[in-house]
């Protein structure tokens, strides 16, 4: 490919700006969804880009005493490895053969860059509250990944041993998508609550609480960080759900992914409106003991071909 | 350039509400105003929790000594351009407690205020009002 070629596709197709755009559209659908089941009307379509703009145009301050590099480092992390991500999850799915090996493994580590990014950046803010938020963020963060990651062992098992992605998604256009058995359904279930604890949303958005801690990790960010910041999470509500789907229901090259993605966005923001938020010790425990005993069984099943 | 910035400044106003010792009645007139009765949400007006992120502020209360240190620290920490909006008559001229040897005055006297708001407590309506006479000043 050449150099132009590589910057399109990182700034603009599957990259940065089409994610970005499409991230910012969903988040409306959420925002619009949750004003109806308030029985409200909601904000008007634009209204993610208009809080955008306005962010990127308004005074970013820097707190005084904070690790200046650090603290703009954080947003910085997330938003660029969130356009790898999609650059990588659309090249695997358009065309398996572009997969190299272990980047199973690379999508792991691209996908748990954002919530380390964030844990630098308001650990680098000096504030109180940041760091109550910061300390939840971690405790989260290892609470979800426990049981994602013995999801992702059972997907890896299921595709004969193959960490390249490409070959996971090969091996359900062979033999239909892993999801539909009994390990399946299970993996599909732990993925879609870890989801929901990566994007923060309701039942999870413990680090940054807006009642207890004024927002947690993200209080002291303003303007253009913030803005980085807000447009990370509507990517990831894009690239999470496409990541579950071609980890378990066959990929996403054909038409049928988009009825897919619509009930997987539908469910995260039904979950979201109906569960009040929990403590960090209730989500520990709930991660842990039960989704986490639940991604283990699925584990078994795998290995015995359920 | 600059009407990008006024579109999305108008269509976007996040509101942190600084409540310097008001009798809450204001506050919770303000509260009735994001239920879904009024739903301001409509306009693009967020309620967030960090003066950083906010753009507008909701003041509320007569400015006492104790209150107008962090009043002003508030205002400080908001980033820029910030609009003002005072709610309450409270706000304006002190309302019944001008003979009071702790209040230090109306809050135009230490920060520029956009709008004033009138009323113990005013109607979510006339809260509505203001905001839309505030970003029509911009």
């Amino acid at each position: 490919m050449s150099v132009f070629g590589v910057l399109f596709s990182y700034l603009i197709f599957p990259g940065f700006i089409f994610t970005a755009v499409i991230g910012l559209f969903l988040t409306w659908i959420d925002r619009k969804v949750t004003a109806r089941i308030h029985w409200r009307v909601g904000p008007p379509w634009y209204q993610p880009y208009a809080d955008f703009l306005k962010l990127l145009l308004k005074e970013t301050i820097i707190p005084e005493g904070s690790s200046k590099v650090f603290f703009l480092l954080g947003p910085i992390l997330g938003l660029v490895s969130m356009t790898i991500l999609a650059v990588m999850l659309f090249s695997m799915n358009m065309n398996p053969g572009t997969t190299f090996l272990g980047d199973l493994i690379v999508i792991i580590y691209l996908l748990a860059l954002p919530p380390i990014g964030l844990m630098i950046g308001a650990s680098a803010s000096k504030n109180p509250l940041a760091s109550v938020g910061v300390s939840r963020e971690m405790t989260q963060y290892f609470a979800y990944e426990l049981p994602f990651l013995i999801t992702i062992a059972t997907v890896i098992l299921k595709a004969g041993g193959s960490i390249r992605f490409g070959d996971i998604i090969l091996a359900q256009q062979a033999s239909g998508p892993f999801l539909y058995s009994i390990s399946g359904v299970i993996g599909a279930v732990v993925i879609l609550l870890s989801m929901q604890a990566k994007l923060g949303f309701i039942p999870f958005d413990i680090p940054e609480a807006e009642q207890e801690i004024m927002a947690g990790v993200y209080i002291e960010y303003s303007g253009v960080a913030f803005a980085m910041y807000r447009i990370t999470r509507a990517m990831m509500l894009f690239l999470l759900p496409l990541f579950l789907i071609s980890l378990l229901w066959g990929g996403f090259g054909d038409w049928w992914a988009i009825p897919k993605f619509l009930l997987i966005i539908v469910l995260m923001i039904l979950i979201k409106n109906t569960n009040p938020r929990i403590r960090i010790d209730q989500s520990l425990r709930f991660f842990w003991l039960g989704i986490g005993v639940l991604s283990v069984i699925g584990l078994v099943l795998a290995v015995y071909g359920l | 350039m600059a009407n990008a910035k006024l579109w999305g400044l108008k269509k976007s106003p996040w509101v942190f509400h600084v409540a310097a010792a008001s009798c809450n009645n204001c506050d919770i007139e303000i509260l009735d105003v994001l239920t879904p009765r009024w739903d301001v949400e409509r306009f693009g007006i967020v309620l967030v929790g960090s003066p950083r992120h906010a753009d507008a502020l909701l003041v509320t209360g007569v400015l006492n000594r104790k209150s107008l240190p962090r009043v002003l620290r508030v205002y400080e920490q908001t980033p820029k351009p910030c609009l003002v909006i005072g709610v309450g008559t409270c706000t304006c001229d002190n309302h019944m407690f001008t003979p009071s040897y702790n209040v230090v005055g109306p809050y135009d006297k230490y920060i520029p205020v956009d709008v004033f708001i009138p009323g113990c407590p005013p109607k979510p309506e006339a809260i509505i009002s203001g905001v839309v006479k505030a970003l029509a000043r911009l």
